[in-house]
């Protein structure tokens, strides 16, 4: 176990290390000059020059990646170009936002999920599975915004059930926060139901299909039995990696939710920062997103070896 | 952390990624192995009917709709703008007074000729990255299993959306760009399924017969993935309508004013608490259906193969 959770713990550094390099040398392809882009159009060649000097970005690339790292080390986030101050309270304020509205859409879409999975595994190759796996499916590949817009032209501007913006203002309670956030999440809720089904019914069908289920069966425990003392409790193992996996997108694929309901989540700011050429917060932003993606991730495998006695002895099935 | 490899997680899940993932995609490779008649099975399935038929409609109209559509989907009248569905205008008016209708049929053109195009490109160099990782394995599977998983750590729409503020959006660069970010997802389902496939007795055969490997690779080994492939490309291409679309909505994909789904709904959804709702309505429903109509052809394709 403490072998396996080095070797582990070794991968996550490496794959965190790389990251550090794709993200910081992305930003660098990026065009435009960032002291241009802060000072306007109409500043003087020197101001600018004076700028870049000041913000460093007239040093060598090495030499900026090794200072960048170093302080992200520190856990020195950078010093935002557009705003002349540290990145950490904007990141900290959007990673919060995005957290919130992430949560809830999980609190919906986990059971959803998984319920749908076992029906269509249940029911598979028949009509009812058929429904929901393709339904699923669609879901999934449906823009965000194009289900957004749907619910809010339904919602919000018909029916006037929910309000159209996420941002509940400054001083809302739990509940009126937790209004504005319902219309923002069903779309997360659209594309991220298909997948954890699919997970739930492939799991599900591996298990109908095993020697002790068929065992079970044949020793006359009723079907629902068979289901919950036996199927469940194996099938549902792979789905846990997939919900894991899907907050890196919870996270930081919500720049199009976040922009089509305004709302200061992760991925808006990070879209505006690609806008404004504001590279500290872009990087800081892009490499928090991939961060949750894969301690998420570790979290998923260290949860399935715990409950999975088999992989964590390192045998094979 | 190397998913592919676990175990008990039959699929690479991701949302920017697997579909099919390891088993999934092992799976298909080795049910597949069937005659030519297999293929006349599709044609017995009413899903792949009702995907091929509304596939074909915006086919028709990215090729013909200049023709048939009602107006000139960039003629402004300005005295009707906004102007509410009628016989007229059947989706109504932009707030351009451009006719709605018009614009959603031949908007459909540019997004058929970029999605498949990427697509093709990703399918293609993800097929090589991935026959190459799974066939050579050792050091060049570790260190490029590292770096996908690392890309693939990011979502692919912030990917996309990155490279194209970098590029500019060209119709070239963001066919490009679609394809690359979708490279080492496609990488990795087609390693899995040669990861299966070298396990055999004909590719120790083949090298015994002293076939080099690239002939094994691209002769033996991926005659036999082609399933898992042709799944993965149709269902990565209904993925490409959505990043396309999520870039044109974000300002970053096909330029206005061009007519586009995405960047319409982009446009106009500020006019949405006035009341105008047809202007974002027919856009978002004309993505929804060429997204379904693709996910419809990729899933009765998948149920053939794995049938």
């Amino acid at each position: 176990m403490a072998t396996f959770l080095l070797r582990r713990l070794g991968l996550m550094v490496l794959t965190l290390w790389l990251l550090t390099l794709i993200v910081f040398f992305a930003g660098q392809i990026l065009p435009g000059d960032p002291a241009r882009a802060t000072l306007g159009n109409l500043a003087a060649p020197s101001a600018v020059k004076a700028l870049d000097h000041q913000l460093g970005v007239d040093r060598p690339l090495l030499d900026r990646y090794g200072s960048w790292l170093g302080g992200l080390l520190h856990g020195n986030l950078g010093t935002s170009y557009a705003y002349q101050s540290a990145v950490e309270p904007f990141i900290r304020a959007a990673l919060i936002n995005s957290i919130k509205l992430a949560a809830l859409a999980f609190v919906i879409v986990v059971p959803l999920g998984i319920l749908g999975g076992v029906i269509a595994a249940l029911y598979s190759g028949r009509t009812l599975d058929r429904i929901i796996s393709v339904t699923g499916l669609s879901l999934s590949t449906v823009p965000e915004f194009v289900s957004g817009i749907v619910l809010l032209v339904v919602f919000g501007v018909e029916l006037k059930w929910l309000p159209v913006t996420a941002s509940a203002g400054a001083n809302a309670s739990v509940g009126q926060q937790f209004r504005h956030l319902i219309l923002p999440a069903i779309p997360l809720v659209f594309v991220l139901f298909g997948y954890i089904a699919r997970m739930a019914r492939a799991g599900t069908i591996d298990v109908l299909n095993s020697d002790y289920t068929r065992t079970a069966i044949l020793k006359g425990l009723p079907r629902t039995t068979v289901i919950r003392r036996h199927v469940l409790r194996n099938s549902l193992l792979p789905t846990i990696t997939v919900i894991a996996t899907q907050t890196g997108y919870l996270i930081g694929g919500l720049v199009v939710v976040e922009t089509l309901f305004n709302y200061q989540g992760l991925g808006n700011l990070i879209y505006k920062a690609a806008v404004a050429h504001d590279f500290p917060m872009l990087e800081a932003g892009v490499l928090i997103i991939g961060i949750v993606y894969v301690v998420a991730t570790l979290i998923a495998d260290l949860l399935l070896t715990w409950l999975n006695p088999r992989l964590r002895i390192g045998g094979s099935r | 952390m190397s998913v592919p490899a676990d175990p008990v997680d039959p699929v690479a899940p991701d949302l920017s990624g697997g579909y099919l993932g390891a088993s999934g995609a092992a799976a298909v490779a080795v049910a597949s192995r069937g005659t030519p008649a297999r293929w006349q099975l599709l044609l017995r399935r009413p899903t792949f009917y009702v995907g091929a038929g509304i596939l074909l409609f915006w086919v028709v109209c990215a090729v013909f709709g200049y023709m048939f559509a009602p107006y000139s989907p960039l003629a402004q009248q300005l005295l009707f703008s906004n102007a509410a569905p009628s016989a007229a205008h059947w989706f109504g008016t932009d707030p351009l007074g451009r006719d709605v209708l018009s614009r959603v049929i031949t908007g459909s053109r540019d997004i058929l000729i970029i999605t498949p195009l990427a697509t093709v490109i990703g399918t293609v160099l993800g097929t090589i990255l991935g026959l190459a990782m799974g066939y050579f394995g050792g050091v060049f599977d570790a260190v490029a299993s590292r770096l996908v998983e690392a890309i693939l750590a990011l979502p692919f729409v912030i990917i996309a959306f990155l490279f194209v503020v970098a590029v500019g959006r060209s119709l070239v660069g963001i066919t490009v760009i679609i394809g690359l970010v979708f490279t080492p997802l496609i990488a990795r389902t087609v390693r899995a399924a040669v990861l299966v496939e070298r396990s055999m007795d004909y590719v120790p055969s083949a090298r015994l017969l002293g076939e080099k490997p690239g002939r094994v690779m691209f002769g033996e080994i991926l005659p036999n993935v082609l399933p898992a492939i042709l799944v993965e490309f149709t269902v990565r291409l209904g993925y490409a309508v959505f990043a396309l679309a999520t870039l044109s909505f974000l300002g970053f994909g096909i330029a206005p004013p061009t007519p586009d789904w995405g960047a319409d709904i982009s446009a106009n959804y500020i006019g949405l608490p006035a009341g105008y709702w047809w202007q974002t309505l027919f856009p978002a429903l004309a993505i929804a259906t060429l997204v379904t109509a693709v996910i419809l052809i990729a899933d009765a394709i998948e149920q053939v193969l794995a049938s």
